[in-house]
């Protein structure tokens, strides 16, 4: 039993890469992901990934932002301390709306970094783990899980084929910058 | 090239689409007919302003969208540039409608009461300023806020005003036109930097002279009042409308068979653009709205005052929930904008929110209430419309199929357009 638990093709060139997926879907090999240094077209398409939730979440939080303010500015301008301004009723709708619109937004935006940040294992602070350090600079890295997909030299011998400048077969999934 | 498009079919202005568009100018002109010997002289010329206006403002959007496109060298737009082109070409005859409409409209009179009720002889449209003796101090017709403003709101300086900002848009229009075509034959660099050029001239005329052109245009029906947001209000939605106009006459060009090459992803990114715009457009609806509202000066809320009657309130409120509700809720989803079949009820729901929106603007300052809020849009504000959108369609599809290609084929960014992803 080899105690390989990941194996990265690395590519210099992203249409040898996007190649590459196409040699391994094609003799069914699962591919774990794959992590290049800028965006690639189609590629989300290719892999079959589902879209990101992270509109959800930025409209639930949105949601949450402009509930919050409406209700606290509810509470304090017509419940706890109404105050004449202008004449106008206590609870005078176009007024508060400005401020919704500005919560809503505030919300959004930090609700959905740090939704980002989670998902993403990217907090401050937090040293961050990648796979291979090049897949930041100037490879194009498709990582295979090796648990159940043997043999592990036909898979070496699929991507070599494709065009991959190196092949690593590594026994810890992460490599840190610590 | 790496595709397989044919880029050489030229499109067919002929059959169903011709028909019909005759058959609506004919019910236009009915409705224009029914609107004079009906007696409702006043209310038929503020719905051909609304509708030359309208369509004044769609073909300068055509403009406009090119002129963006070209500045931000998006290469996205390049396989669409054809149809706001063809809206470029229309705009000359569209300014020439609206001119005759304004200059019939401010020199035929009939009999009606000036602002203080006395009866006497008022010209059709702009009445409160275009009227004799409105400057003449112990006149009947007198009016010392308008004799404060006619320095710059008079007859002759505002035909003038009217002809310069049509004529250099028309101009500019036509150079784009005529570069891209130029395009099309030699190829290289050099028609798409002259377009950059005029495109940067247009923006900056553009800017300074559309806020002009709604003041002039719409603002001065109610000349006692101004509003300095009602010329961006008006540029958000000329925008709208546009844009609104330029994705279904895309999405109908492809249903017949035209322009393959528009994808859904095209189709997104206008889809994009009309609901971001349709949320600025409120925006600034609201901005102006809520000041006037929380200062409650007389002479700013006198609009307001006058939509807030019980005739027009139902439809000033119809508007901003179209205007801003359609877009929220139907085109706020990635998968909306996608499909073909919603973002077509969505234009077409825009286009008419569109057409309500102007018409809130000029009916309550020019016509006046009717006896109940439904009566407000009868037939000779549906009518003329229907005739206005057949004019439209007619003179549009005319300059489209003028062009030798539905694209231009020779653009540099052209490959780009049409392996475009997103």
């Amino acid at each position: 039993m080899s105690s390989t638990k990941y194996i990265l093709g690395l590519f210099a060139d992203p249409d040898e890469m996007m190649h590459g997926i196409d040699t391994l879907q094609k003799n069914s090999v699962p591919i774990y992901d794959v992590y290049t240094p800028m965006p690639i077209h189609g590629i989300e398409r290719k892999l079959g990934l589902k879209d990101s939730r992270l509109g959800y979440a930025a409209f639930m939080f949105g949601c949450l932002g402009g509930t919050t303010i409406f209700s606290m500015a509810y509470y304090m301008l017509v419940h706890d301390w109404p105050m004449n301004i202008g004449g106008k009723p206590a609870f005078a709708i176009p007024d508060f709306i400005p401020i919704t619109f500005e919560w809503t937004v505030l919300f959004t935006a930090f609700g959905m970094t740090l939704t980002f940040f989670y998902a993403t294992h990217l907090f401050p602070g937090r040293t961050p783990r990648v796979m291979d350090f090049r897949a930041t600079d100037d490879r194009f890295v498709i990582a295979i899980d090796a648990k159940g997909n043997i043999p592990h030299d036909e898979i070496t011998n699929l991507l070599k084929e494709a065009g991959a400048v190196e092949v690593k077969h590594n026994d810890r999934k992460y490599v840190s910058y610590e | 090239m790496n595709n397989s498009h044919s880029f050489d079919g030229q499109f067919e202005f002929k059959g169903k689409a011709k028909t019909w568009s005759l058959i609506m100018i004919a019910i236009g002109v009915i409705g224009l007919l029914f609107g004079f010997l009906t007696g409702a002289g006043e209310r038929t010329f503020a719905n051909l302003l609304l509708n030359g206006y309208y369509i004044s403002c769609v073909c300068i959007c055509g403009i406009f969208f090119c002129a963006v496109q070209y500045v931000a060298q998006a290469g996205w737009s390049a396989s669409v540039l054809r149809v706001p082109q063809a809206f470029a070409k229309t705009l000359p005859y569209a300014g020439i409608i609206l001119l005759v409409i304004i200059c019939a409209g401010l020199f035929i009179t009939h009999t009606g009461p000036n602002e203080e009720g006395t009866s006497t002889t008022l010209p059709y449209l702009y009445k409160l300023w275009a009227l004799k003796g409105v400057t003449t101090p112990g006149n009947e017709n007198y009016d010392a806020v308008i004799t404060a403003k006619s320095g710059y709101l008079n007859v002759p300086f505002f035909l003038i005003r009217l002809v310069i900002y049509l004529g250099c848009y028309s101009l500019l229009g036509r150079l784009l036109v005529k570069y891209s075509n130029n395009e099309d034959e030699l190829g290289g660099m050099l028609n798409y930097n002259k377009s950059f050029k005029v495109s940067v001239i247009f923006l900056v005329i553009f800017g300074f002279t559309v806020p002009l052109f709604a003041f002039d245009t719409i603002m001065s029906l109610e000349a006692h009042w101004f509003s300095t947001m009602f010329g961006w209000y008006n540029f958000a939605a000329l925008w709208v409308g546009g844009l609104s106009v330029i994705t279904l006459t895309l999405i109908f060009l492809r249903k017949n068979g035209y322009m393959q090459w528009v994808t859904e992803d095209h189709l997104h990114n206008l889809g994009q653009l009309i609901f971001g715009f349709s949320v600025f457009w409120t925006y600034l609806w609201f901005a102006q709205f809520l000041l006037t509202w929380y200062a409650n000066i007389p002479e700013e809320a006198a609009y307001f005052y006058r939509r807030w009657e019980p005739q027009f309130k139902p439809w000033f409120w119809l508007n901003i929930i179209i205007n801003f509700l359609t877009p929220l809720l139907v085109l706020m989803a990635r998968d909306s904008k996608r499909k073909v079949s919603v973002l077509q009820v969505a234009c077409i729901i825009l286009i008419c929110g569109h057409w309500l929106d102007y018409w809130q603007m000029i009916m309550p300052g020019t016509v006046g209430p009717q006896s109940s809020w439904a009566t407000e849009i009868g037939p000779i504000e549906i009518s003329i419309f229907v005739g206005f959108a057949g004019l439209f369609i007619f003179m549009m599809l005319t300059a489209l199929s003028k062009f030798k290609s539905l694209v231009p084929k020779k653009h540099p960014l052209l490959e780009e357009s049409l392996h475009h992803h997103i």
